[in-house]
């Protein structure tokens, strides 16, 4: 109680974000999605329109299907990262998370540049595919499917990897050697008791990698192939070429809704508190 | 059945340089309440971990109900556990905790419902069944844990300080449940504590560690009365020790020269003639009287316990000792009255220094 006062009386701390943050983020979104039921004229025109046009459906349909991909395959191999980290060596926890956080310090561009020298035609790995005769012709890596993937999984994993190391790192080792115990096997308590108490990490990490990949511009633009365009994409292309702010913010708001309904699913299961715990 | 449920044979454990137990010998007979009692360090607990399969051991064999356990893990050994952080599993309700060790050897459903009502009801916590851990006292959730650990009868129950985190009242609370629950059921238990008072209480056999060896294993009275090294004496309960020098030994006593007199103690093997030794009394042995036979003293203090007096005693050459004496009995002064301080020779044990 007492604490809560006093959090009330500094409230006034919180100002200079939320200035920064209402007129430079709130203002021109909202803004925007306003657009969706004004331009060009006042009603649901927009909305019309991307369900009439299968262009539309199909690059949300591809969204989905995308981060629906990109999930369970960060949060795999995030796993045994984050295990390693919680459960390894001090001085091997040290290096993982100096390793896991370098990405973070040079531009995502740049970073999408170098995936796509590893993975072009006469990139490293088919350079060094042809170069031992594992494959007769160059494979198609790049601005397909699987350049995409190894764009947005190699950007994502730290988004995993920290919370669920997080919810490792709480794990005490005697709950693992109780288990053992008691009759169960390594694989029987890793099922029973070591991957339930991931849970809260393991939904925080997938829910980030979900919902970030759903929005995604730069990785899908650089990366992927004309068949794998995302629903980002699709809202620049509306301004930037068709100068169309209304189905953009159509778009936006359907983008939005997605997000909306997936964490309150979220909500509703596992618990939002649980998350934060 | 097997006379010894537990024998471990010239095991042996170290850390890199550090030996943790030293080629250690034990048996523990079917249905016995042995402890393992010793300073922190001294390889009780390490025995403990061997024994449940948590470590492996450098050198000898390990036999449970007769066959050999040595390479094999935890899971493949019929043991039961308690730990001193009760480890009970977070997410599962007390029911689930306690069903756990069922499913895993797959018992029907309804089995299962059984014993754990039963098991529950022998902890006296019938009604927590669907709550979770963390809404439970510690005293609590080490009842449910010992329930879990002896749910599926285990032909041993390993116990690893499991009142360590508990505060006094309530741990003599649970070592009397821990005590009700082996008489009822009948389990073999292999117990470590470093508390000489909690190992007194519950054990029919201690086994003392010190530094990686077992220093006397025996009955708790022969252990606090008749102590085979200095170690145990002042390991367990109080005692007096009064340096001094051997006059030899015959008849299993001893003649020691101390500077307050000649006097004799018990002697396991003679001690030759000027060797230095130490003797020891329990306060509660010390007769303190105002003249008569005995070392002379002077009483420097007298703290009332209200079931005792203890009086401490500095004797002619400045050594202080403890006495104990019971409140019915008269009070002495304190001060300058001279006292002389005796006891009943079977109750000295001379050690070498």
């Amino acid at each position: 109680m007492e604490a809560r006062l006093r959090l009330d009386r500094k409230a006034w701390l919180l100002l200079p974000a939320a200035l920064t943050i209402g007129v430079a983020f709130l203002l021109p979104v909202g803004w925007l999605l306003s657009r969706a039921f004004t331009d060009p004229q006042p009603g649901f025109q927009n909305f019309e329109l991307l369900w009439q046009r299968p262009v539309y459906m199909r690059v949300m349909g591809n969204t989905l299907w995308i981060a629906a991909i990109v999930t369970p395959v960060t949060v795999l191999l995030a796993f045994p990262v984050a295990h390693l980290m919680a459960h390894g060596s001090p001085q091997m926890r040290r290096w993982l998370i100096f390793l896991v956080l370098v990405p973070f310090w040079t531009s995502l561009l740049v970073r999408a540049f170098a995936t796509a020298i590893l993975l072009q035609r006469h990139g490293v790995i088919n350079s060094f595919l042809l170069g031992f005769g594992i494959v007769e012709e160059p494979l198609p890596l790049l601005y397909n499917i699987t350049g995409l993937l190894a764009g947005c999984v190699q950007v994502l994993l730290p988004f995993v990897i920290f919370p669920l190391y997080s919810s490792m790192a709480r794990i005490d080792p005697a709950y693992m050697r109780a288990a053992s115990t008691l009759g169960a096997s390594p694989v029987r308590s890793f099922f029973r008791v070591y991957l339930p108490l991931t849970l809260p990490g393991l939904v925080t990490g997938a829910t980030l990698v979900f919902v970030s990949t759903l929005g995604y511009y730069i990785i899908p633009a650089m990366l992927g192939g004309a068949r794998q365009q995302m629903i980002a994409q699709l809202i620049q292309d509306q301004i930037a070429t068709f100068g169309n702010w209304g189905v953009a913010g159509a778009l936006s708001i359907v983008l939005l809704g997605a997000t909306a309904v997936l964490l309150l699913l979220l909500q509703l299961t596992v618990g939002l508190k649980e998350i934060a715990r | 059945m097997i006379e010894n449920v537990l024998e471990l044979a010239g095991v042996a454990k170290r850390y890199d340089a550090v030996v943790a137990v030293d080629a250690l010998d034990l048996r523990l007979q079917t249905g016995e309440f042995l402890t393992l009692l010793g300073p922190s360090g001294s390889g009780k607990t390490t025995t403990l971990m061997m024994v449940a399969g948590l470590q492996q051991p450098d050198a000898g064999t390990i036999l449970l109900n007769g066959a050999p356990v040595t390479r094999l893990p935890p899971y493949r050994r019929d043991i039961g556990m308690v730990f001193q952080s009760y480890a009970l599993f977070p997410h599962m309700t007390v029911r689930r905790n306690v069903a756990f060790p069922l499913e895993m050897r797959g018992l029907p459903k309804a089995e299962i419902a059984r014993l754990v009502d039963e098991a529950l009801a022998l902890v006296k916590l019938p009604d927590h069944g669907d709550r979770l851990p963390k809404q439970l006292s510690g005293g609590q959730q080490q009842r449910v844990a010992l329930a879990r650990a002896m749910v599926y009868r285990p032909a041993l129950l390993l116990m690893d300080e499991p009142l360590g985190a508990l505060d006094k009242k309530l741990r003599e609370q649970l070592q009397l449940e821990i005590k009700r629950v082996h008489r009822e059921r009948g389990i073999s238990v292999l117990y470590v504590t470093h508390d000489q008072e909690e190992a007194l209480t519950m054990s029919d056999r201690i086994a003392v560690f010190n530094q990686g060896r077992i220093e006397q294993i025996g009955a708790p009275e022969d252990l606090y009365d008749r102590p085979a090294t200095r170690f145990v004496a002042s390991f367990i309960g109080d005692t007096n020790l009064l340096p001094g020098r051997s006059l030899g030994t015959s008849a299993g006593l001893c003649d020691v020269e101390t500077a307050g007199g000649r006097l004799r103690a018990a002697v396991r093997a003679p001690i030759a003639p000027g060797v230095g030794v130490v003797v020891a009394v329990r306060p509660e042995r010390l007769v303190v009287r105002p003249e008569g036979e005995g070392l002379s003293g002077t009483i420097v203090d007298v703290i009332f316990l209200g079931t005792a007096r203890k009086y401490v005693v500095r004797l002619a050459d400045g050594t202080e000792c403890i006495a104990l004496r019971q409140v019915s009995d008269p009070p002495l002064d304190l001060g300058n009255a001279s006292v002389r301080v005796s006891w009943d020779i079977a109750h000295a044990t001379a050690f070498e220094a």
